[in-house]
């Protein structure tokens, strides 16, 4: 009878993190709450927004779809916050050593950490943005946003794809979070740090008096790009294209993960 | 050998573990022993401060193009306040003290209603609600120049205004032949005092205006301007599109008359577009006189008549970047206490939980005030000449303004540390509560931009863009910093990119404190209630 067959394989692959990490999120009440609080607040506010939205004329300028989802700019400080403590968690209860010593690679641990993550927030940012755009569906067309006034059918092409891009961009914001969190590792920093990358860049855009400046900033910010995605009428006046605005909220988001990644691979936990 | 009972030590309480100072002094040095909110504490300072090196750039069309000296320039009147004063006048001149009386008995007017093509724009009847037309007394006849007049007005009733910005109301409703408005203004000194009468036989004062330095010649006379432009009306991207017209009989002058002239003061443009008004017409018979003018005489506030500066409030701007580290500190301030266990020391220390909380919103809100008193005072040293460098101010910010803006951002930084403290308290989770403080502190300014609010219409009333965000989120405390006013007298946008809020500067401000007040109340009774 040989030892060697009593030891478990290895566990380095991703499975067994990923099972893990799925428990962890399943068995406590935080995350649940927390993407149950995004849907509910994106919903609601993109509902008063549709309510107090009027369009008068032809030429109101307003946009359908970013009336329907005025709620992502609030829901997403809660997405922020699920996920900062999806990280954040672990080292203020101090659980990051038991989970270390369970999944030794740490990137395995934390790909796997942004892999259950990256599928709770999709889920979560795909039942926000429906009823956020059901409602503006169900909403818009009594308060002036009718074909007389140049709004087809709030179902084309361009809103699937402002729709697609909410969802997008909602989905990537817990996961700029999680690099963040994992990259300075104390929970309230965190969520001060993202919320300020993501809002300090439009409210500077607003004050400042150098409208090029404005513009630099509303293309460079993870929020007014990510905005950009969202847009159906004059693409043409928006800083950045649709895909553009995506590719810049992805690029924060990469850079995010990785500089948590490098920290978590590079320092004591 | 006695058998006695035996009272357990108990160490004596000294007085100053009574004391609250004593208390405050402990979370003081909480506080200050923490390097990272220390740090915070600092970059709060350092990032409203540096910020208005971003925040005051060039800021208007006409300075990029050709520099500060391509903006048109605004006329200002007495004290130095940007004004408009541009309208038709049949004066005359008079010297020494006096008075004149009218009865006016029509006030109508035309507004453009249609497109213009290429000749003059299609007009048609209507009237502005501060279209006006009455008898004046004006130093002279160049812009921003000295006055006090009497008017009737589209629908605020008589009114008696002098020096652009003071307006005091008379008699109520609208001007007509079978509702005849007796005018009178009698000239003593410096003092220029406004009746008004329905029969001319019973006289109500109106108001009483003191001119200073007001010649002993002046021009006295009758007046029509027919105000800014309400966008039901007006077609043409104009500022002067109304034409008011005032009926005047049974004039009567205290001085020699020597025959009224007509000038339109301001000069007058072959179109309204031009930013200088059509010209406007006297016409005089028997026994009637009329006069007819487009323009205005008010203050240069709003967006209305292209107000061309820019608010100083500007150089604050960078108060956002400074409240998210305040918020982030505030709320650990408390949960930290939570995090490490710390609170059940505290609680030990303190029994009296009520005085612990008072304790720490005192230190925080101290913290927040002592570093929004610093950056505010440099961030104005600073930002001011760079603005001034960039283009004109929107309006004359006195030394009492500037140190509102200075303790109001003080105030406010206290208020927002104070609230998200309280946050802290209730949710005891460093996460949520910062989040929250930030959310309800932050983006609401965010929020006022968008479709939430609604778009303003153009023409309507004072009362600043944003909406209910900033007037009833604890954001509003932001309208401490406004540098700019508003005048019920003036429907023009008041924009929140100029610079204007939905509330006066002390009302945001009570929102603020009403929220931090209301939060704190939770915070305190959660906190005696719950098992720490």
């Amino acid at each position: 009878m040989s030892l060697t067959a009593r030891v478990a394989p290895p566990r380095y692959l991703l499975g067994q993190p990923l099972h893990a990490e799925w428990t962890k999120f399943r068995t406590v009440p935080g995350p649940s709450w927390l993407l149950a609080g995004v849907v509910t607040l994106t919903v609601a506010v993109g509902v008063a927004a549709a309510s107090a939205a009027r369009c008068q004329s032809a030429r109101c300028g307003l946009d359908p779809a970013t009336v329907s989802f005025t709620g992502i700019n609030p829901g997403q400080a809660v997405a922020a916050v699920a996920g900062v403590l999806a990280i954040g968690n672990e080292y203020s209860t101090g659980m990051i050593k038991l989970s270390l010593t369970a999944t030794p690679v740490r990137l395995t641990w934390f790909c796997a950490k942004a892999t259950v993550l990256t599928a709770l927030s999709l889920t979560a940012s795909a039942l926000a943005v429906a009823g956020a755009a059901l409602a503006g569906r169900l909403i818009l067309p009594g308060h002036g946003f009718t074909p007389a006034h140049g709004y087809t059918s709030l179902t084309s092409a361009t809103d699937v794809r402002a729709a697609i891009g909410a969802v997008l961009y909602l989905t990537l914001i817990p996961l700029l979070s999680l690099g963040l969190a994992a990259a300075v590792r104390d929970s309230a920093a965190a969520i001060g740090l993202v919320l300020g990358v993501l809002y300090l860049f439009p409210l500077a855009a607003a004050v400042v008096s150098n409208s090029t400046l404005a513009r630099h900033l509303d293309q460079i910010g993870p929020l007014p790009a990510g905005l950009d995605a969202q847009a159906t009428i004059g693409i043409k006046s928006v800083p950045l294209t649709p895909w553009q605005g995506l590719g810049v909220v992805s690029l924060w988001t990469a850079g995010a993960l990785l500089l948590g990644a490098l920290v978590l691979k590079c320092r004591d936990a | 050998m006695t058998t006695g009972t035996v009272t357990p030590h108990r160490s004596p309480v000294t007085p100053e573990r009574e004391s609250f100072w004593h208390l405050v002094h402990a979370e003081w040095t909480k506080f200050r022993t923490v390097r990272g909110w220390v740090i915070a504490a600092g970059v709060t300072i350092v990032a409203i401060t540096a910020f208005v090196f971003v925040a005051s750039g060039a800021s208007h069309s006409c300075v990029g193009s050709g520099g500060p000296s391509a903006c048109p320039v605004q006329p200002t009147g007495p004290g130095g306040v940007p004004v408009v004063d541009a309208f038709y006048f049949a004066h005359q001149p008079v010297t020494g003290n006096g008075t004149i009386t009218v009865q006016m008995t029509s006030l109508t007017g035309q507004v453009e209603v249609g497109p213009a093509g290429n000749g003059a724009p299609r007009m048609g009847p209507g009237l502005q609600p501060w279209s006006k037309a009455g008898i004046i007394i004006k130093e002279n006849t160049s812009q921003g120049s000295a006055y006090a007049a009497m008017m009737a007005t589209g629908s605020n009733g008589v009114r008696m205004q002098w020096d652009y910005v003071n307006d005091a109301p008379g008699l109520t409703g609208r001007v007509s032949a079978s509702a005849p408005r007796w005018l009178r203004l009698v000239r003593d000194g410096g003092t220029i005092t406004g009746y008004d009468s329905a029969d001319g036989t019973h006289w109500t004062l109106v108001g009483s205006a003191t001119l200073p330095g007001l010649t002993s010649t002046v021009q006295a006379g009758l007046f029509a301007a027919g105000s800014y432009y309400d966008s039901r009306f007006c077609t043409e991207d104009s500022n002067f599109c109304t034409r008011a017209t005032g009926v005047f009989r049974h004039i009567g002058l205290s001085w020699p008359a020597t025959g009224w002239t007509g000038t339109n003061v301001g000069g007058a443009g072959p179109n309204a577009s031009s930013g200088v008004p059509a010209p406007g017409a006297l016409r005089q018979s028997a026994d009637a006189v009329t006069v007819a003018g487009f323009g205005d005489i008010t203050p240069a506030a709003g967006n209305a008549y292209g107000g061309n500066g820019q608010s100083l409030q500007r150089a604050l701007a960078g108060t956002f970047f400074g409240l998210i580290p305040l918020i982030v500190v505030a709320a650990m301030f408390m949960t930290a206490e939570y995090r490490r266990g710390l609170i059940r020391v505290s609680l030990t220390a303190a029994p009296r939980r009520g005085r612990l909380l008072a304790a720490k919103a005192v230190v925080i809100g101290a913290v927040g005030f002592v570093a929004g008193l610093v950056a505010a005072t440099l961030a104005l040293a600073i930002g001011t000449p760079m603005l001034l460098q960039a283009g004109p101010l929107a309006w004359l910010v006195s030394l009492f303004t500037e140190a509102r803006m200075v303790a109001g951002t003080g105030a406010l930084l206290a208020v927002a540390a104070m609230l998200a403290l309280a946050i802290g308290t209730i949710v005891r989770r460093s996460a949520p509560a910062v989040a929250i403080a930030i959310l309800v502190i932050v983006v609401p300014y965010l929020l006022a931009f968008g479709p939430l609010t609604g778009s303003q219409p153009q023409g309507s009333r004072p009362g600043g863009g944003g909406g209910w965000p900033l007037q009833i989120t604890p954001a509003a405390a932001l309208s401490v910093q406004q540098a700019v006013p508003q005048f019920h007298q003036l429907l023009a946008t008041y924009p929140l990119h100029g610079g204007y809020y939905p509330l006066a500067p002390w009302a945001g401000l009570a929102v603020g404190c009403a929220w931090a007040a209301a939060a704190l109340a939770l915070a305190f009774f959660l906190l005696r209630r719950r098992d720490a």
